[in-house]
């Protein structure tokens, strides 16, 4: 190799934050950086600066993908458009008009999407969903240890659940931490945990161990009651109330970064 | 259909990723991937079969982002700041300052240097596929890329120094 051939420039300085130096420049390059501190030091708080962006926006990228980007859905709205512009639907219009007004597409493809869900997503719903409406009724013990030992309640359905838990905080909501339980499951235990508003309406944060790889938001729908369900390393996640779809789904994004965070009070945005 | 569909979902949680680093708004990034992925199917026929579908998807949301959607993106960046020191982690000072401060920072570069930015160094595009995403050659992304990271270094330089004299 010519001396020439050997000269460092910047576009493999840049090459090297990048990692796609080839192993035989790579060397060059490090034997260069030695020579030059003012360089590597330079280098390498680039190469820093790109990895802590990377981890900055890992969140984002694991998050689950919400439905309205669900292509099946996409593909629900571009057909209503081209039913719309055709004249063909007048029904079909007006469910794009209210969907598409709520940020959302119409209520049937949702029904569509849902029963696509995959069987545990639907499985931690169904469950969710069915302790929800044994316990939201429950006037004497809604709950088996209550948010005044909220420290002692986290500390024993984590321990049982065998995951970190938190009770994410929706006050912006107003909902405050009622207390909540163990439950049985066909996976082990289950935690829920129950929110109440200044009015009574009660929700619940639902919690148990569940396989797949699927992270999308599900929502599953039955009599009054509203559950979104996800999954999520191992386990399955379900907020539920008797609310509507749009007005329950910013309260499971906010249940969804408030568990991911790791910790209470957290905001989305 | 199913294909596609399939085909398409493995790339969004990519694209709201870029979206959201260009918004910085987590509705808004959503509408512009929703624009993105009706462009993408209205167009699928056009498409080149041998072409990379996930370097055509970022170009198309890329160019959608330029066109229609950076004149009202969120410039609040202090505001964002802010938001991301007191919703950090109650790690180290230094380490929670460190990591809005790339984010931040990222903010206040031009599109194009922030787009090689995250196309590069964050969605792990080689610099050829950078430069097709763009409409720019080779030698060009070369260059501004390594401007683009010169100025980030300095934006958080001084960044950083704005911020410790507020907190003090």
């Amino acid at each position: 190799m010519t001396g020439e051939d050997a000269a460092i420039r910047e576009e493999d300085l840049q090459a090297y934050v990048d990692g796609r130096a080839s192993s035989e420049r790579q060397a060059e390059i490090e034997a260069y950086l030695a020579q030059h501190p003012d360089v590597r030091e330079r280098v390498a708080l680039e190469r820093r600066q790109r990895t802590t962006l990377r981890g900055q926006l890992q969140s984002k990228f694991a998050e689950p993908v919400p439905s309205r980007l669900w292509i099946a859905n996409i593909q629900g709205g571009r057909r209503r458009r081209l039913a719309r512009r055709l004249g063909l639907a007048a029904a079909g219009l007006m469910l794009f008009v209210v969907g598409a007004g709520a940020g959302w597409v119409g209520a049937s493809r949702m029904e569509t999407a849902s029963a696509k869900a995959t069987p545990a997503t639907t499985a931690v719903a169904a469950n969710a969903s069915a302790a929800y409406r044994t316990f939201v009724v429950e006037v004497a013990h809604p709950v088996e240890v209550d948010a005044r030992h909220e420290a002692h309640l986290l500390q024993w359905l984590s321990r049982r659940l065998g995951k970190p838990l938190v009770a994410p905080d929706l006050a912006r909501f107003g909902y405050r931490l009622m207390g909540g339980r163990l439950l049985p499951s066909d996976r082990g235990a289950a935690a829920q945990l129950m929110y109440d508003d200044p009015a009574g309406k009660r929700l619940t944060v639902y919690v148990r161990a569940a396989q797949g790889s699927e992270t999308a938001f599900r929502f599953w729908h039955e009599g009054e009651t509203s559950t979104f369900a996800w999954i999520d390393q191992g386990f399955g996640f379900a907020v539920t109330g008797g609310v509507s779809r749009d007005e329950l789904l910013p309260i499971a994004e906010a249940v969804y970064h408030g568990l991911n965070s790791g910790q209470t009070g957290v905001q989305k945005d | 259909m199913a294909d596609i569909a399939n085909l398409l979902e493995q790339q969004i949680p990519a694209l709201r990723r870029y979206a959201y680093a260009l918004l910085r708004d987590h509705e808004r990034a959503d509408d512009l991937v929703q624009d993105t992925l009706e462009r993408a199917l209205s167009r699928w026929a056009l498409r080149r079969s041998d072409g990379d579908l996930r370097a055509w998807l970022f170009a198309i949301q890329r160019n959608l982002y330029v066109s229609r959607w950076r004149r009202d993106r969120r410039r609040d960046t202090a505001v964002a700041m802010e938001d991301a020191v007191l919703a950090g982690v109650p790690a180290r000072q230094e380490t929670v300052l460190e990591v809005h401060d790339v984010l931040a920072a990222l903010d206040q570069l031009p599109e194009e240097q922030k787009s090689l930015l995250l196309l590069i160094g964050v969605e792990d595009f080689s610099y050829d596929e950078a430069a097709r995403i763009l409409g720019m050659p080779i030698g060009t992304v070369m260059s501004r890329l390594s401007r683009a990271r010169q100025r980030l270094r300095s934006i958080v330089e001084t960044g950083r120094t704005t911020l410790l004299r507020r907190v003090k």
